[in-house]
């Protein structure tokens, strides 16, 4: 019996060659972790449920916080970065959602197990999917709010995009494991933000203030120490939680 | 129809006694502070609080909390239903205690710094830590399977504990960035004689309150946990 993996229509046992190129080996970590997470990113693209969501989630946001602020008494570049952490936090709530509930469709989750693939390349695949679709909706978003704050960031974009990445992956590495444990219990959609913002804080945190200063202009230096933090912070968590995955996925 | 043989298998307890003495106790502490001991020159009745609040923070953060943190962790190790058990026990006491002191600390904060809260490294991670300790209460709630409650619970548990280093990495950054008005706090340790006393017996009275109601928490969760085996077995 063979399946594909991007429509993970069949289970595998432990025996079955998984069809790949050469077509014998199991594949590898790397390769199981892609796969996964190129099918997330395809169904997501085709039904762009989650995507279309958060992307119409953080523009309505980024124009409601307009109309919620005097800008005559506090200035766009004080309040834009941490209301675009804000809506990021927000937004990339309702895809994390997504990633482990659409498995839930058929038992797929089930298929997924029993791949002869190790659990970890699970997590990674689903949570790089994640990512993408939070790169996706920041891609959109933030020039948006660019263009709407009348911010000058021309020349700290390529910062701006590196913060983007390092504050993303941490959201997306705690994000998706809450997302495994909360598809699986009732009231799952408000719990995931019950347990996932608390964790977000020090992402926020740090993302939000080496923003304002990049933007405002300050020397590269008083950023440093929140860039440090958001790596430290990705470290510590991705490792955490790929490990913990396999705790949570253990049947 | 007869009595279901678990009623008979262990003496009903109406009255648990450790938590009855840890109420006394209590009692007995805060009575000694409101009477007993001097008023503070500067603060007035108001760092009277200190003796709920100081003792609360304590048990809450380095007792329960660590409580927490410590069963959470050897669960996924040993994955005995007891450690469980302690975690679910010491992050629902633990809940009341941090409740104790975010009521406490405001009431305490507004007379005394004037104001009734300020993003302090040690308030912000309190506050944070109930959020948490609130999320894996409900996470428990919304899962049936026993064992998947255990371990996903335990999970967060453990992961909490990672988090508290980041949380005050990241509020002592702000803070060390941003200055604000150095905010005066009473250290202990300058304490004149009698007040030390009645904050050491406070936090006595406390901790022994807090064992009062783990014990009591943690039998309740056991005799749950026979009651569902049993009921699971007919």
């Amino acid at each position: 019996m063979s399946a594909d993996l991007v429509t993970g229509r069949e289970t595998w046992s432990s025996e079955t060659p998984v069809p790949g190129e050469r077509g014998l080996a199991p594949p590898s970590f790397i390769r199981a972790t892609l796969l996964i997470a190129r099918k997330d990113l395809i169904v997501e693209l085709r039904t762009r449920t989650a995507l279309l969501a958060a992307l119409a989630l953080s523009l309505l946001s980024i124009v409601i916080f307009n109309f919620a602020w005097d800008p005559t008494a506090v200035a766009a570049i004080d309040l834009a970065p941490g209301l675009l952490w804000v809506i990021f936090t927000f937004s990339g709530l309702l895809g994390l959602h997504r990633a482990f509930g659409v498995e839930q469709a058929d038992r797929a989750m089930d298929a997924l197990l029993g791949a002869p693939i190790p659990r970890t390349s699970i997590y990674a695949g689903k949570a790089l999917g994640n990512l993408g679709l939070v790169l996706l909706v920041q891609l959109v978003s933030i020039p948006a709010a660019l263009v709407v704050y009348n911010l000058e960031v021309a020349r700290v974009i390529l910062p701006l995009g590196a913060i983007a990445l390092l504050a993303g992956i941490g959201l997306v590495a705690v994000g998706t494991l809450f997302g495994a444990m909360t598809t699986s219990t009732r009231a799952s959609e408000l719990l995931l933000p019950v347990l996932a913002l608390p964790f977000f804080v020090p992402v926020v945190t740090a993302a939000a203030q080496a923003t304002a200063r990049l933007m405002g202009g300050r020397p590269v230096d008083e950023t440093i120490g929140w860039l440090k933090l958001l790596a430290a912070y990705d470290l510590v968590f991705v490792a955490a939680c790929a490990f913990l995955y396999t705790v949570i996925a253990d049947e | 129809m007869t009595a279901p043989s678990y009623a008979t298998t262990r003496p009903s307890r109406t009255i648990d006694g450790l938590l009855l003495a840890g109420l006394i106790a209590v009692a007995a502490a805060v009575t000694r502070a409101i009477w007993f001991t001097p008023v503070e020159a500067r603060q007035g009745l108001a760092q009277k609080i200190f003796y709920v609040h100081v003792p609360s923070a304590f048990i809450a953060l380095y007792v329960a909390f660590a409580l927490l943190a410590i069963s959470s962790a050897l669960y996924l190790w040993l994955r005995d239903p007891r450690l469980d058990r302690m975690a679910e026990s010491a992050a629902e006491v633990g809940l009341v205690y941090m409740s104790v002191v975010l009521l406490t600390g405001p009431i305490w904060g507004k007379t005394v710094w004037g104001t009734w809260w300020t993003w302090d490294a040690r308030l912000t991670l309190t506050l944070f830590l109930w959020f948490i300790v609130l999320g894996l209460l409900l996470l428990r709630q919304s899962i049936d399977e026993r064992s998947m409650r255990a371990r996903y619970s335990a999970v967060l548990g453990l992961l909490a504990a990672i988090l508290v280093p980041f949380i005050h990495i990241s509020v002592y950054l702000f803070r060390t960035l941003h200055p604000r008005p150095i905010v005066l706090k009473p250290s202990a340790p300058s304490l004149p004689g009698t007040m030390l006393t009645t904050l050491l017996l406070s936090l006595a009275a406390f901790l022994l309150l807090f064992i009062g109601l783990m014990r009591t928490r943690y039998r309740y969760a056991t005799d749950r946990d026979e009651l569902l085996a049993v009921e699971g077995s007919e």
